[in-house]
């Protein structure tokens, strides 16, 4: 296969960045995308061109690091991340268009690589369950329901890749914070915190500059991971009863 | 040989307490000083790394009250490769009351290991392995649970008791998370500070204590000078020397390799694991492989044509014109013989011209009669995201075509030496989890490395590193301080030379050579002459690389290839002590394979009066003769046997 590549340059931060048009020939059906990134760079290099910088590192689908927006669809046109997207899913003569994650919150760090550690903050707020190392009870001291159980799984599997932010129209974070808070709200061990847990999240979302939920749901048709919208809906509820409440503050 | 190293004077482990075993780990928190909590405060730990051994240990410590400083080079901890991890993560815990046991995890280790690891490091292992389960589910990791609540286990790699606990195929990537939001909780708090996307590139060792790190800034380039009063590598494994490997794409060597050359001790590198269930190359631009869960041997049969150049689809190939060779060769076991071994079978077949496949390296795990036996919708339910996972990859549909598999470099038991409190032979300086070398001796078993990583920094280290911290705060020190100095310097030199060779041949090319050199001598199988050739040609494409590399752009950027150069720089250096180490291995044990050392019938023969002992290698000089510590291995408890899976 032979392939035209559209992709966005930008020096660093500052810079204003533009598409710059690259041919990559002999593209085999069995290459993944980002090996196929890999030969246009070696090209690059031997032509004495800087290569272009994506983040990227398991290569299986489970690291988060990679992302870059295809096509203006965040991981390209199957449902999966960059790295196990394959070039069997594109035809001979394709022209594609590769650009960054954009989104406020997202900068810019250089060409494709953006810098995503608005979401460690987000974590930082109230995303997790303070369990001193040492003081544990035993394993099985708390049972926890299957279904509950299953349902804290599914959100958990978040990789924090962004995709959300970056398919949402208002580039807003709300799946991965919903994703966190149903993790830990659905669990015995996260209940003491759950309601400061949801309002110090969604305080440190917005500090971040992302944009709010409005129910479009172009995150959860992205997301690598199929996490559910209704995280959404379940994060609503946590917020209301912890405003009700009056426990956060 | 013994041109290659020099044999220097036998170490030993001086931390270790004697007595009997279950009480060694008791005795030792016990006579390791403690630091007060108000005095903690003053006392200062850098942490290289954000996987799970190195997460926990940030965590942990900075939890207990001491400042702490954390390094990754990922633009997240959250994305350290212990993530990937898929099956599961082993717990003595006698759950299922299947006559599982503290000793018996211990037991299985040691042998599993080769009897290659210490007999003390191993069942401290297998005590605290209890503990991390507990810690995790307090931390909301969400273990797979039965409908009465309780938690889930399998049994997992051939082990006949049920002990692994999962979280489906996201073990790893849950138990990351966990220690994740336990670190992201003490950045808030202002215990631990993180650095991301900062590599290490240099230890910075005063008055014989390592004392600090230089680190560069992976986006401005500006080369930093960190202190503390104890310096913990937390880097994990060195499998990407072989270029292919399952590590994700950043896993390097250069954090442990940068220690050895400023003094600490590199034990047993050539143990390394390979994988027997990885999907198989497709093609020369490959840039990683990917591990297909172990379990599927559990139900899928391997196999390949008794005729080599057999060009037939799988599916026409009648069953008198199959070879299932693994249960033709280990009828007891059958497909489920340990990694070790499938994985040197499945290289003898291809080696006999009877591979499948691109390049004739694959073999065939095939689900046709599971299907038949359980019905597509059980084979579905239990292996349907693996199944998934192989068809996005290759195109192909694993329910209709068997799959193929092929070996592929999974983990690495070698790593730098340490004691029982994890210190290696620099003071100050602790390595935990797959960096170090301890626990696993030369095989590892399956669902056992998350364990190491957890216990290591949930639970070993933090009551080990007082016992030095206690004679802390030292002397204070700042970037003028010669050794920082001279080594910041040292940092820049190297990256000067890198951009200013502007040579012909790109990083990834010299990579891509260096890794067929060891895939081809250092892999599965080595012998004496393989190796020789091995190192001199390391040799020589070091020299070229020095020469010939072509690294674009400038320092103060974001500058992957700069990145890359550096780590592959080092991976020349230690790919010539693997070879030597396995040249000096005259014996065949766990992942490291002799040919000369083998029984009649072709398994591997240990030599445990010659070769029972620790290789921990000093560094002397780049291409100069290595020195050889002996660490000898005694145990007291295991009786020594050879294994057998006929």
């Amino acid at each position: 296969m032979n392939i035209t590549l559209r992709v966005w340059r930008q020096k660093g931060r500052d810079d204003k960045g533009r598409m710059v048009t690259y041919k990559v020939e002999d593209v085999s059906p069995d290459m993944s995308f980002l090996e196929m990134l890999d030969v246009l760079n070696e090209k690059l290099t031997l032509e004495d061109e800087d290569p272009v910088a994506f983040d990227h590192d398991c290569r299986e689908g489970i690291c988060g690091a990679c992302g870059v927006v295809i096509d203006g669809v965040a991981h390209g046109p199957e449902t999966t991340t960059t790295c196990q997207l394959h070039m069997r899913s594109f035809s001979d003569g394709d022209v594609i268009t590769v650009e960054p994650w954009r989104a406020k919150a997202f900068p810019v760090v250089k060409d494709l690589v953006v810098d995503r550690s608005a979401f460690d903050r987000i974590i930082q707020a109230g995303g997790y369950i303070s369990a001193p190392t040492g003081t544990a009870p035993d394993a099985h001291a708390m049972p926890v329901p299957k279904t509950d159980a299953d349902r804290a799984f599914d959100a958990a599997t978040c990789i924090g890749c962004g995709a959300c932010v970056a398919a949402c129209p208002n580039a807003s974070g709300m799946l991965f914070t919903a994703a966190k808070v149903t993790h830990l709200g659905m669990l015995p061990q996260g209940q003491p915190e759950r309601e400061a847990r949801v309002v110090n999240m969604l305080n440190q979302h917005d500090e971040e500059d992302f944009g709010g939920c409005t129910n479009i749901g172009e995150c959860a048709a992205v997301c690598p991971k199929g996490i559910p919208l209704d995280t959404i809906s379940q994060l609503n509820r946590d917020l209301l009863g912890s405003l009700a409440s009056g426990k956060a503050e | 040989m013994t041109e290659l190293f020099i044999e220097g004077d036998p170490i030993r482990d001086e931390k270790a307490p004697e007595g009997p075993i279950e009480e060694r780990w008791d005795k030792r928190r016990f006579s390791a000083k403690l630091v007060n909590p108000a005095n903690r405060r003053k006392l200062s730990v850098i942490i290289v790394g954000t996987g799970l051994a190195g997460a926990s240990a940030a965590a942990t410590l900075g939890e207990a009250g001491y400042q702490v400083t954390s390094f990754c080079y990922q633009d997240s901890p959250r994305r350290a490769h212990s993530i990937a991890a898929q099956g599961g993560i082993n717990a003595a815990k006698n759950y299922r009351n299947d006559g599982d046991s503290i000793y018996r995890l211990f037991y299985d280790t040691v042998k599993g290991g080769d009897f290659r690891s210490r007999e003390s490091n191993v069942y401290r292992l297998s005590q605290v392995s209890v503990e991390i389960i507990d810690q995790c589910v307090a931390q909301g990791v969400p273990f797979a649970r039965e409908y009465g609540g309780l938690l889930d286990n399998r049994s997992f790699g051939g082990v006949q008791v049920s002990r692994t606990f999962y979280a489906r195929g996201q073990t790893g990537q849950q138990l990351l998370i966990g220690a994740y939001q336990a670190l992201e909780r003490q950045v808030a708090a202002g215990t631990v500070q993180m650095h991301t996307r900062h590599e290490m590139l240099e230890l910075i060792v005063v008055d014989g204590k390592a004392r600090g790190i230089v680190a560069r800034d992976m986006v401005t380039g500006e080369i930093q000078t960190h202190f503390a009063d104890a310096v913990v590598l937390a880097t994990g494994g060195y499998g990407n020397v072989f270029y292919l490997s399952t590590n994700a794409m950043g896993c390097n060597v250069t954090a442990s390799w940068r220690a050895h050359r400023k003094g600490a001790l590199f034990a047993n590198p050539c143990y390394t694991q390979i994988h027997p269930t990885c999907i198989p190359v497709s093609g020369d631009y490959q840039s990683k492989l990917t591990l297909m869960s172990e379990s599927l041997r559990n139900d899928g049969r391997i196999w390949v044509p008794k005729k080599g150049d057999d060009k037939r689809d799988p599916r026409e190939i009648p069953e008198e014109d199959r070879d299932y060779y693994l249960e033709r060769l280990y009828p007891a076991f059958g497909n489920l013989v340990p990694r070790d071994i499938a994985s040197r079978a499945a290289k003898n077949v291809c080696d006999e011209g009877r591979g499948v496949g691109p390049g004739g390296l694959g073999v065939y795990l095939d689900f046709a009669d599971a299907i038949k036996r359980m019905g597509r919708p059980a084979v579905e339910a239990k292996y349907g995201n693996l199944f998934d996972m192989y068809q996005r990859i290759t195109g192909e549909n694993p329910y209709e075509v068997p799959m193929r598999i092929y070996p592929a470099v999974h983990y690495t038991m070698g790593g730098l030496w340490v004691d029982y409190d994890l210190q290696s032979s620099i003071p100050g300086l602790f390595v935990t989890g797959e960096a170090n070398f301890s626990d696993h001796g030369a095989n590892r078993l399956g669902a056992s490395a998350l364990m190491q990583g957890l216990a290591d920094g949930y639970f070993v280290l933090p009551n080990t590193i007082n016992d030095y911290l206690a004679d802390g705060p030292f002397e204070k020190l700042d970037e003028d301080t010669p050794e920082a100095k001279e080594a910041a310097e040292a940092v820049r030199a190297r990256i000067d030379t890198l951009l200013s060779i502007k040579g012909d041949r790109t990083v990834d090319s010299f990579h891509k050579e260096l890794g067929q050199i060891m895939w081809d001598y250092c892999g599965m199988e080595r012998n004496e002459e393989g190796l020789r050739k091995a190192i001199d040609r390391i040799r020589e494409l070091r020299d070229e690389f020095w020469r010939n590399v072509k690294v674009l752009g400038e320092n103060d950027e974001l500058n992957q290839a700069l990145e890359k150069a550096g780590r592959v720089a080092d991976f020349f250096e230690l790919a010539e002590l693997m070879c030597i180490d396995a040249l000096h291995r005259r014996e065949s044990c766990g992942g490291h394979f002799r040919a000369e050392s083998q029984t009649e019938d072709g398994e591997a023969l240990r030599h445990d009066d010659e070769f029972a002992y620790v290789a921990a290698w000093e560094f002397t000089e780049t291409g100069e003769q290595p020195v050889l510590h002996k660490e000898p291995l005694e145990y007291e408890y295991v009786e020594m046997k050879q294994r057998s899976y006929k």
